[in-house]
């Protein structure tokens, strides 16, 4: 039987725009140090780190103001997937018994407006760039479109999921934009790349998560209600699937890297996405979170829109879906956003999400990350 | 006043204008731009191929603000522009769109064209490709 990981503390420094002169690095140290704490553990105890940041440095630097322990540190950039990639290779690394207390952290501090990517770092030449075909808010709102279309959804429904999100973000103490919207205030607001408003797609933001792994038979003591990292998978693109920054798709379909991580979780967790009671989806944008909720196994294609006008995908319903206002309500600072994911779904877990718990005390949850250029991770956390 | 392509690669023919892509000889898969290995097979016998000037719209937007460099934005300044994928049967392309966003629709018949980009050093233009309605039916 493989080594059980739970996760037995947490921290957060809240995503935002903060101080020009707060680092990102510095609030991963913040957040490092809130899931220490929280765990009730010291730096020098822990033996294994992972750290991931996609723009704002080195993250094994963060051993200088943590404490030079000479502990192993490994760096992960993954894009958004970061944070999953980042907590699989931890966990991988007490289940190889390399430790049995290990930290993984996450920040970032990005400019202002949308991702500026550049082409020789996606495998593409010039000419993709400078003729404005590189930007990731075309390939979302052209996803949602074609997903939209294809299964007869409404795009009011973006504005439905977005309204939601931030309705979260008001519940959340700790999240970005915490004042809620009407669905005629973001179906009305700057059009970005139509069918997409300003308030449908996330904002690059800044901020830190982190959080303490430790091996399943040290887990008891080092905390209350550890919850344990029952899976964590990670997947890249196969043939087909529509992916950010692709010039051309074969015209035969093939499924994204969100379904293969997501049914490799269930199969190694030994449940099924009909057991999940809180869930955290990759929201980039709200279409984003509509077209994840079926790549994952929570529903089928297409029964988005009954759920959703059930408000079935807020706290109160039968399966909450980004319950801390998700990255619509965040933004995502790339390298912290997943563990920010995890962190929710802890505290869900642990019945310590303050106004945004689910009523019904979840025991099992999920979270999904998606990234650039067709990359996924997920995970099974139960309580 | 002949144009210039903004990358050789791109082009069969610029007049009249057609793609040039890749087909792999193992199981037929075709790429665009060409490349040198198969996303499919992983078979690495690609042979250059031109492309269908003519498909369907697969999907679109309009790209209502300026991006980021490395966008390079037309000597008279940034406008919002189409963007979509058009179905060229053996081959699904990202392309540049011209024509009126009021009237795109899924499925709509669509032409190759060229879409001018800013002068180049001799004056002439330096183009890319788009894709137009073609008003007709595929």
């Amino acid at each position: 039987m493989s080594t059980e990981v739970a996760i037995v503390g947490v921290g957060l420094h809240p995503f935002g725009r903060h101080a020009p002169d707060l680092t990102g690095m510095t609030m991963g140290a913040q957040a490092s140090r809130l899931a220490l704490a929280d765990a009730g553990v010291n730096w020098a105890d822990i033996g294994y780190a992972v750290g991931g940041s996609n723009v704002s440095g080195k993250p094994d630097t963060l051993v200088g103001v943590l404490g030079l322990t000479g502990v192993p540190f490994v760096n992960v950039r993954n894009g958004c997937a970061t944070a999953g990639v980042a907590l699989a290779t931890a966990a991988n690394a007490i289940r190889a018994g390399e430790t049995d207390l290990a930290l993984v952290v996450g920040f970032d501090k990005h400019a202002r407006g949308a991702f500026a990517a550049s082409p020789a770092d996606y495998g593409h030449a010039a000419w993709y760039g400078e003729t404005g075909l590189m930007v990731t808010t075309q390939f979302f709102a052209m996803k949602d479109r074609r997903y939209l279309h294809t299964h007869g959804l409404k795009d009011r429904l973006l504005a439905q999921v977005a309204a939601k999100a931030f309705r979260c973000g008001e519940l959340n103490p700790s999240a970005w934009r915490r004042t809620a919207l009407s669905e005629d205030e973001i179906m009305g607001a700057r059009v970005i790349n139509a069918p997409l408003t300003q308030y449908m797609l996330c904002s690059p933001s800044e901020g830190a998560a982190a959080v303490v792994l430790a091996r399943g038979d040290r887990a008891a003591d080092l905390c209350e209600r550890p919850v344990r990292l029952a899976a964590v998978a990670k997947r890249t693109r196969r043939f087909g699937s529509f992916e950010v920054f692709a010039p051309w798709l074969p015209p035969e379909a093939g499924h994204s890297p969100s379904v293969d991580a997501a049914r490799a979780v269930f199969a190694a967790s030994g449940l099924s996405p009909a057991d999940v009671q809180v869930a955290q989806l990759q929201d980039t944008d709200a279409g984003a979170e509509i077209y994840h909720m079926a790549e994952t196994g929570l529903c089928e294609d297409g029964a988005q829109q009954e759920l959703i006008d059930l408000n079935e995908t807020a706290p109160t319903g039968r399966l909450p879906v980004n319950t801390d206002g998700g990255c619509l309500a965040n933004g995502e600072p790339v390298g912290a956003s997943g563990l920010r994911q995890v962190i929710d779904i802890v505290l869900q877990l642990q019945g310590r999400a303050g106004a945004r718990q689910v009523a019904r005390q979840p025991r099992v949850g999920f979270t999904h990350v998606y990234g650039a250029p067709g990359i996924s991770a997920c995970t099974v956390l139960t309580a | 006043m002949t144009a210039t392509a903004v990358d050789p690669a791109l082009f069969s023919s610029l007049d009249p204008p057609r793609l040039a892509g890749s087909a792999c000889a193992s199981c037929g898969t075709v790429t665009f731009p060409a490349q040198a290995g198969c996303a499919k097979c992983t078979g690495t016998d690609l042979a250059r191929v031109e492309l269908a000037d003519r498909g369907t719209l697969w999907t679109w937007t309009v790209q209502a603000i300026e991006p980021k460099a490395p966008y390079h934005p037309p000597d008279d300044g940034f406008t919002p522009y189409g963007v979509g994928y058009v179905d060229l049967g053996d081959v699904i392309v990202e392309s540049r769109l011209l024509g009126d966003p009021a009237g795109f629709e899924i499925g709509m018949a669509m032409r190759l064209t060229l879409l001018p980009l800013w002068p180049g050093p001799d004056g002439s233009p330096v183009v890319s490709y788009a894709f137009e309605p073609s008003g007709g039916s595929t």
